[in-house]
């Protein structure tokens, strides 16, 4: 999983930006390893992730699951983390980041919303002024986070170009960090954007197969799993799943993408079956496009899922098939939600459902241990279960 | 080769006669209509534009402002496409004489396979292109000697927060010209420049640079046109053009009257 000097997993990545951002990208690059390897950055991440987030997140041996799919299935609790998901894990760090660089403003994306509250929240803990662009589709489809964002003093403003979803509210943060390079950080959400940015949150997300490795050790005496489960939709709570097990090939390693409403309806965001390689967002990895390398817009019912891209380490992952990927439509994911929901008593974010549905796509040995990653919790996604009513 | 020869030097031969007050303009490929771009192009070259600076569309055009970002959209929404846009400028070259650089991001032109398109360019009488999201160090790595065998110019964008050792880095890569965008920002027109505009603009001077300078980004009047020709060989005006295209139910009179109103006398 190591990018190479100049920003690459193979043949993706890279830094396809704008001169205006070499500057700011230039910073993150050459001081990112070092400031992060510093003992008072190491010391203020690890005490908030333990008493501001609530990890170690637990890895809770799910038995009705493991029952109904004869293996022994595992979902690693990130749902708990505070704010519902894992994506706070990497807002905490680039925030401390962001003080190192002297930065006074953040500024991110979000589709879920989740990332968009993640960041609010370390913004609001570190008193720094932030503005989060969403997509005004996904404002309406994810209203309780929105709230959440403006409560904790962020101001959110609604992309109205293209699909009005993620990829265009990435459009606006880069947009924005051109206007306002000096004293602005732009703490992207997920696994993508120009070098560093894949690196350094695919780290600040390890902390996620840490763990796994030292509670399946204390559990069973080692700390192999014989599969990992996470949905890709930029591909970090995969990336942080991963992270500690893409050198040990005896483990399985799952993305499931959303297929939305079948990969071939023409409404579907899974990049790995519809993508070719392109340039999106600051990297070379795999896109869905046009033949004329117009970006198509993504569809998922999950609306942190529906980005036409991946990070490029899931590019490179797939390329040399080291992570097998697979897909699940909006129907398996939901119908995964509530089984999920019923079997166990927790109800996924509709994200991690897809995970859960790739249950049902493969076949295990009954002594096969088998983490699912659960990134997130479905509080966000209620009205989206409401309306999805068969529950 | 007499064909690469001539061409090889439009951006060059222009900058050699003409040392001060060039106007480029920029405009985005099939629109407001999908055929205007052979059109659009005369009109700003019979009416005094020393460059043709046509964009690309592209779905995702994050250094651009609104104005060009929904010209891109409309564009695209009329069907263009990077083949359809070569045909255009073919015949549009065979009509001026003015340098033509397409400016374009980097995701159509890598579908393209950037040989091919570096031959298609050339072959349609492209002069230099602009790229804002390929970056130096892929373009000298990967790129620079199909750009060059072909006889296209590549123009570097610069901005206020440009290193002075990246400018002199970009400045001995760089053959044609050099865009010098005139504040942090986006594309997008704006009001007068700004003291720190001004300073940075002194600094470029007084660097020599071995590439003459345009200024662009937020040029929509008289008044920034002038002041940006003090400090270079001349600007770039944009937004300011596609805002008129779009209102103008007469291109023949207003593209004459905007060009006028900026630049001659
Ligand atoms: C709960 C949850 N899981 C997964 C994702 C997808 O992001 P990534 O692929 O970067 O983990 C999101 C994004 O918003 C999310 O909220």
């Amino acid at each position: 999983m190591q990018v190479d000097e100049r920003g690459y997993y193979g043949q993706f990545g890279g830094a396809f930006i704008p001169e205006m951002l070499y500057p700011n990208v230039e910073e993150l690059r050459t001081t990112y390893r070092s400031i992060m390897e510093r003992q008072s950055f190491k010391k203020e991440f690890d005490g908030l992730l333990k008493t501001f987030v609530g990890r170690p997140t637990p890895l809770y041996l799910a038995s009705r699951l493991s029952e109904k799919y004869k293996a022994k299935v595992y979902l690693k609790r990130e749902d708990l983390c505070h704010t519902g998901a894992h994506k706070v894990n990497n807002t905490v760090g680039q925030i401390i980041l962001a003080k190192h660089l002297g930065k006074s403003k953040i500024i991110a994306e979000t589709g879920a919303g989740q990332h968009g509250v993640a960041t609010a929240t370390v913004c609001a803990l570190m008193g720094m002024e932030c503005i989060v662009y969403m997509g005004k589709l996904d404002m309406e489809r994810q209203k309780p986070n929105v709230e959440r964002m403006k409560i904790l003093g962020a101001a959110v403003i609604p992309s109205l170009s293209g699909s009005m979803t993620l990829k265009d509210a990435t459009n606006e943060a880069m947009r924005h960090w051109i206007s306002h390079p000096e004293d602005t950080h732009y703490i992207i959400g997920s696994v993508v954007g120009p070098h560093p940015y894949p690196d350094m949150v695919a780290r600040f997300q390890s902390v996620i197969s840490k763990e796994i490795r030292s509670q399946l050790t204390e559990e069973q005496g080692n700390p192999y799993p014989d599969y990992v489960i996470a949905c890709v939709g930029g591909g970090s709570n995969a990336a942080g799943a991963f992270y500690h097990f893409v050198e040990e090939q005896h483990v399985n390693l799952i993305g499931v993408e959303a297929a939305g409403k079948g990969v071939d309806t023409g409404e579907s965001a899974a990049t790995t079956v519809l993508g070719k390689p392109g340039v999106l967002h600051g990297s070379k990895t795999l896109l869905m496009q046009t033949a004329d390398g117009q970006v198509i817009e993504p569809y998922s019912i999950s609306a942190g899922l529906d980005y036409p891209g991946i990070g490029p380490m899931h590019a490179h992952l797939f390329d040399v098939g080291r992570v097998r990927f697979l897909n699940a439509t909006d129907e398996e994911a939901m119908n995964a939600g509530i089984a999920l929901s019923r079997l166990e008593g927790i109800i996924p974010a509709i994200e991690s459902a897809h995970a859960v549905a790739a249950l049902d796509k493969l076949t295990f040995d009954t002594e096969d241990v088998v983490v699912i990653n659960l990134s997130g919790r479905g509080d966000k996604d209620l009205e989206t279960y409401i309306r999805w009513g068969k529950y | 080769m007499e064909v690469i020869d001539q061409k090889e030097n439009r951006i060059n031969a222009l900058f050699k006669k003409n040392k001060k007050g060039l106007l480029s303009v920029y405009y985005t490929a099939g629109f407001p209509m999908r055929d205007d771009t052979v059109r659009i192009g005369k009109l700003l070259e019979a009416s005094g534009a020393d460059i043709l600076e046509i964009g690309v569309p592209f779905s995702d055009p994050v250094a651009d402002g609104s104005v060009i970002q929904a010209s891109n959209k409309a564009a695209l929404d009329n069907g263009m496409t990077l083949r359809l846009l070569l045909d255009q400028v073919s015949e549009l070259r065979n009509r001026v004489k003015a340098p033509i650089i397409l400016m374009g991001y980097f995701n159509p032109i890598f579908q393209f396979g950037v040989k091919a398109f570096c031959e298609a360019a050339a072959a349609a009488g492209v002069d230099g292109l602009i790229i804002p999201d390929l970056p130096l160090l892929e373009y000298q790595e990967m790129y620079k000697a199909t750009f060059e065998a072909n006889g296209l110019q590549n123009i570097f964008l610069i901005s206020p927060t440009t290193s002075e050792e990246r400018i002199r880095t970009i400045d001995s890569v760089s053959n044609g010209f050099i865009y010098a965008v005139s504040s942090s920002s986006t594309t997008g027109a704006k009001k007068d420049f700004s003291k720190d505009q001004r300073s940075y603009f002194e600094r470029l001077q007084k660097m020599k640079l071995k590439n003459p300078l345009l200024i662009g980004f937020g040029i929509s009047n008289r008044e920034a046109f002038t002041a940006a020709c003090k400090y270079s060989a001349g600007a770039i005006v944009g937004s300011a053009f596609i805002s008129m295209l779009k209102k103008s139910d007469n291109m023949e009179e207003d593209i004459p009257e905007f060009v006028n109103a900026l630049k001659n006398s």
